[in-house]
C-alpha cells in the first residue's frame, strides 16, 4: 500500500527503511519507510498513538529500532547519535525547562552544547525573545515557550529540524503564528520534519507528507498529489431529511453517496453537480446549501486507512 | 585559502570541540547554582535545618562535662563537623534525587539529551553543584557555631578539606543513584526524607551514640552517614584522616557512581 514518490531535490537528508520498534508485545512502529529531501517541509501525519513520535525518536538516535535501517544526514543514528544530535534541531513533544531558568540562560546553555554554532543573542533576537531575555521559563506564555523551544532547536544552526506536535495545545491564533515560524525555519535554510495530527496543518505547510496509521506509513506524497490520487473527483454536499436517497446512485456521473446524519455527500466526476441538482428538483428537494467541497487530506486518510482520523 | 589555513582551521575546530565538554559542565554548574538560590524552599531546607538542629543541640549539650564526650572533645567541636556531614547527606538523599527525578519527570533531561548533552557532563556538573552548595552550608554552620557557641577553628583543615570532598563525592553519587532509580520527584522526596531522618538519628549527628542500644547502633553503622561523621569529627579535631571509615565512604561512593552509570535514564 505504501506509495513512495521521488523527492524534488536529489539529496536525501533522511532515509527510513522498514523501521520497526516494539515494546514487549506492543508494536509501536511496524514499518516506517520514507525519505526526506533537503530543503522541504516533510510531514508525518497520523492520529495520536500511530507511532510518529517513536519513528522520529529512532531517527534522532534517542531510541534503537528493533530492525530496519535509518540514515540521517548520511549518519547511522544508532552509531553516531551524538555527532548527529549536534547537526539536528529538536522540538520535543513532552519536554520542559527548569521553572526558574531565564530565557538568556537557556539559550546560552544550549548554544554551548554545540561548539561553533551561532551567537545565541542573534537567535534570541530573530525569534522575538529579546525583551524576554531575563524572564523565567515558568512566566512565559504558551506562544513564548514555543518560540523559545524553536530558538533552542535552532541555536546550533541545524541542517535538519524535527518539530514534534509543535502546535498541540495552542489556541488558533498562536497556531497560525507557529505555522509562520515553521515556514521561517525552512526559509532560513533548514529541512523540516513536522510531526502532526492536524490535517489542516499538514495540508497548509508540508511539501510532502507521509500518512501514518497503526505504526505503518501507508501513503507518501505531496498533499495535492495524494488528494488527486485518493480523493479525486467532485464532492457535492447538501443537507436533507429525506429518508431514502438511494436513487441518487442512479444519477449520471455519480460514483458514491455517503450520509452522515442529515449531511449528504455525493462523489462523482465531471458535470455531476448539474445532474444532482436536476435530480434533486425532480424529487421535490430544494436544499438551500447545495455546494461543492474541496477534498482534503481527511478524505485521503479515510480512503487509505478505511477509517476516519479522530481529532481531539 | 591554502592547505595550511585549512589544517589550522581543522585543528582549531578540534580544539574548540575538546573544550566544549568542560565549558558546558561549568556553565551548567553556574546555572544550577543560580537555580538553587532561586528555589527558596529547597535552600531553606538544605541550609536552615542543620543550623536549627545545631542551635537546639548546642543549647542542650554545650555545657556537658568533657569526660562524657567522644574523645574528650568539646561538644561544639563534635557537632560542627558532624553537621557538615549532615548537610552533605541532605543534599545526597533529598535535594539531588528530587532534583534529578523532577528533571526526568518534566522532560528537562529529554530536552538536554536531544540537544547533545552527554551523561558525564550532566552527572559531573551535578556533583560540582552539590560541592558548592555544601561548602556554603558548611561555612554557615561554622559561622553559627563560632558566633553562638564559641566553637573553635578546625585543628586539621587540610584533612577536613580532603574528608569533606570525599563525602561530597560519595553523597552526590548516592543522590544521583537515587535520582536514577526513583521514578518521580514525589517518590524521591518520600524515600529521601525517610533515609535522611533515619541517618540523622542513627549516625551520631543527633545526640551521642553511646546512649543507643546495640541493635540501633548496628543499623546506624550500616548507613553511609555514620562513616562520614566519624572522619569529619576526627579531621576537625586534629586526629588526622580516619583511614578505615574514609575508605568505607570512598567504597560506597565508587559503588554508587558505578551503579549510577549503569542505571541512569534520561526518560
Amino acid at each position: 500500500m505504501a506509495v513512495e514518490r521521488a523527492a524534488p531535490s536529489t539529496e536525501l537528508v533522511v532515509i527510513a527503511r522498514a523501521l520497526r520498534k516494539t515494546y514487549r508485545e506492543v508494536v509501536a512502529v511496524a514499518d516506517a519507510t520514507f525519505s526526506v529531501a533537503r530543503g522541504e517541509i516533510f510531514g508525518l501525519l497520523g492520529p495520536n498513538g500511530a507511532g510518529k513520535t517513536t519513528t522520529v525518536e529512532m531517527l534522532q538516535g534517542l531510541r534503537r529500532p528493533d530492525s530496519g535501517e535509518a540514515r540521517v544526514l548520511a549518519l547511522d543514528p544508532r552509531e553516531r547519535a551524538l555527532a548527529l544530535r549536534r547537526r539536528i534541531g529538536c522540538q520535543l513533544q513532552q519536554s520542559a525547562l527548569p521553572d526558574h531558568i531565564r530565557v538568556w540562560e537557556a539559550l546560552d546553555l544550549f548554544s554551548s552544547l554545540t561548539p561553533g554554532g551561532r551567537d545565541w543573542r542573534s537567535v534570541m533576537g530573530e525569534w522575538g525573545l529579546g525583551d524576554k531575555a531575563k524572564a523565567a521559563f515558568h512566566s512565559l506564555s504558551g506562544g513564548q515557550r514555543q518560540r523559545l523551544f524553536v530558538a533552542l532547536a535552532l541555536v546550533n544552526e541545524p541542517e535538519l529540524v524535527f518539530l514534534d506536535e509543535m502546535t498541540t495545545g495552542l489556541d488558533p491564533a498562536a497556531r497560525r503564528d507557529a505555522w509562520g515560524l515553521i515556514r521561517e525555519i525552512r526559509d532560513r535554510g533548514a529541512t523540516v520534519v513536522l510531526v502532526t495530527h492536524f490535517m489542516e496543518e499538514a495540508e497548509r505547510l508540508c511539501d510532502r507528507v507521509a500518512i501514518v496509521d497503526a505504526g505503518r506509513v501507508v501513503a507518501t506524497g505531496s498533499p495535492q498529489g495524494l488528494i488527486g490520487e485518493y480523493a479525486g473527483g467532485v464532492h457535492v454536499v447538501f443537507t436533507a431529511d429525506a429518508p431514502d436517497l438511494a436513487w441518487l446512485t442512479d444519477v449520471p456521473h455519480v460514483t458514491s453517496v455517503q450520509r452522515h446524519g442529515p449531511r449528504v455527500e455525493v462523489l462523482g466526476g465531471g458535470p455531476v453537480l448539474a445532474h444532482v441538482a436536476a435530480a434533486l428538483l425532480a424529487h421535490g428537494l430544494e436544499p438551500a446549501d447545495l455546494h461543492l467541497e474541496e477534498p482534503t487530506l481527511e478524505d485521503v486518510f479515510l480512503h487509505v486507512t478505511g477509517h476516519v482520523m479522530r481529532e481531539d | 585559502m591554502d592547505v595550511g589555513d585549512t589544517a589550522h582551521g581543522v585543528a582549531r575546530q578540534e580544539a574548540v570541540r575538546r573544550m566544549a565538554g568542560p565549558r558546558l559542565a561549568l556553565k551548567l554548574v553556574w546555572i544550577e547554582v543560580k537555580l538553587f538560590v532561586r528555589e527558596p524552599i529547597t535552600m531553606m531546607f538544605t541550609f536552615l535545618l542543620p543550623l536549627l538542629i545545631l542551635v537546639v543541640l548546642g543549647g542542650i549539650f554545650a555545657d556537658r562535662p568533657l569526660e562524657d564526650q567522644y574523645r574528650n572533645i568539646p561538644m561544639m567541636d563534635y557537632y560542627v563537623p558532624a553537621y557538615m556531614a549532615l548537610v552533605l547527606a541532605s543534599l545526597g538523599t533529598i535535594s539531588l534525587p528530587v532534583h534529578l527525578a523532577n528533571y526526568r519527570e518534566r522532560g528537562v533531561l529529554r530536552r538536554f539529551r536531544a540537544s547533545g548533552m552527554q551523561e558525564w557532563a550532566l552527572l559531573v556538573s551535578q556533583t560540582l553543584v552539590s560541592l558548592v552548595i555544601a561548602v556554603i552550608g558548611s561555612v554557615l554552620l561554622f559561622a553559627l557555631g563560632v558566633l553562638a557557641f564559641d566553637a573553635g577553628m578546625a585543628k586539621g583543615s587540610g584533612d577536613v578539606a580532603v574528608t569533606f570532598t570525599i563525602g561530597a563525592f560519595t553523597f552526590s553519587a548516592l543522590g544521583m543513584l537515587l535520582g536514577s532509580v526513583l521514578p518521580t520527584a514525589r517518590a524521591a522526596q518520600a524515600v529521601g526524607m525517610l533515609l535522611w531522618f533515619v541517618m540523622m538519628f542513627l549516625s551520631g549527628t543527633d545526640g551521642p551514640l553511646d546512649l543507643m542500644p546495640a541493635w540501633l547502633l548496628n543499623i546506624g553503622k550500616a548507613l553511609p552517614l555514620y562513616h562520614l561523621v566519624l572522619p569529619m569529627v576526627d579531621a576537625w579535631n586534629g586526629f588526622g584522616i580516619n583511614v578505615l571509615h574514609t575508605l568505607i565512604t570512598v567504597a560506597v561512593g565508587v559503588a554508587a557512581a558505578a551503579l549510577t552509570f549503569r542505571l541512569f535514564r534520561w526518560d
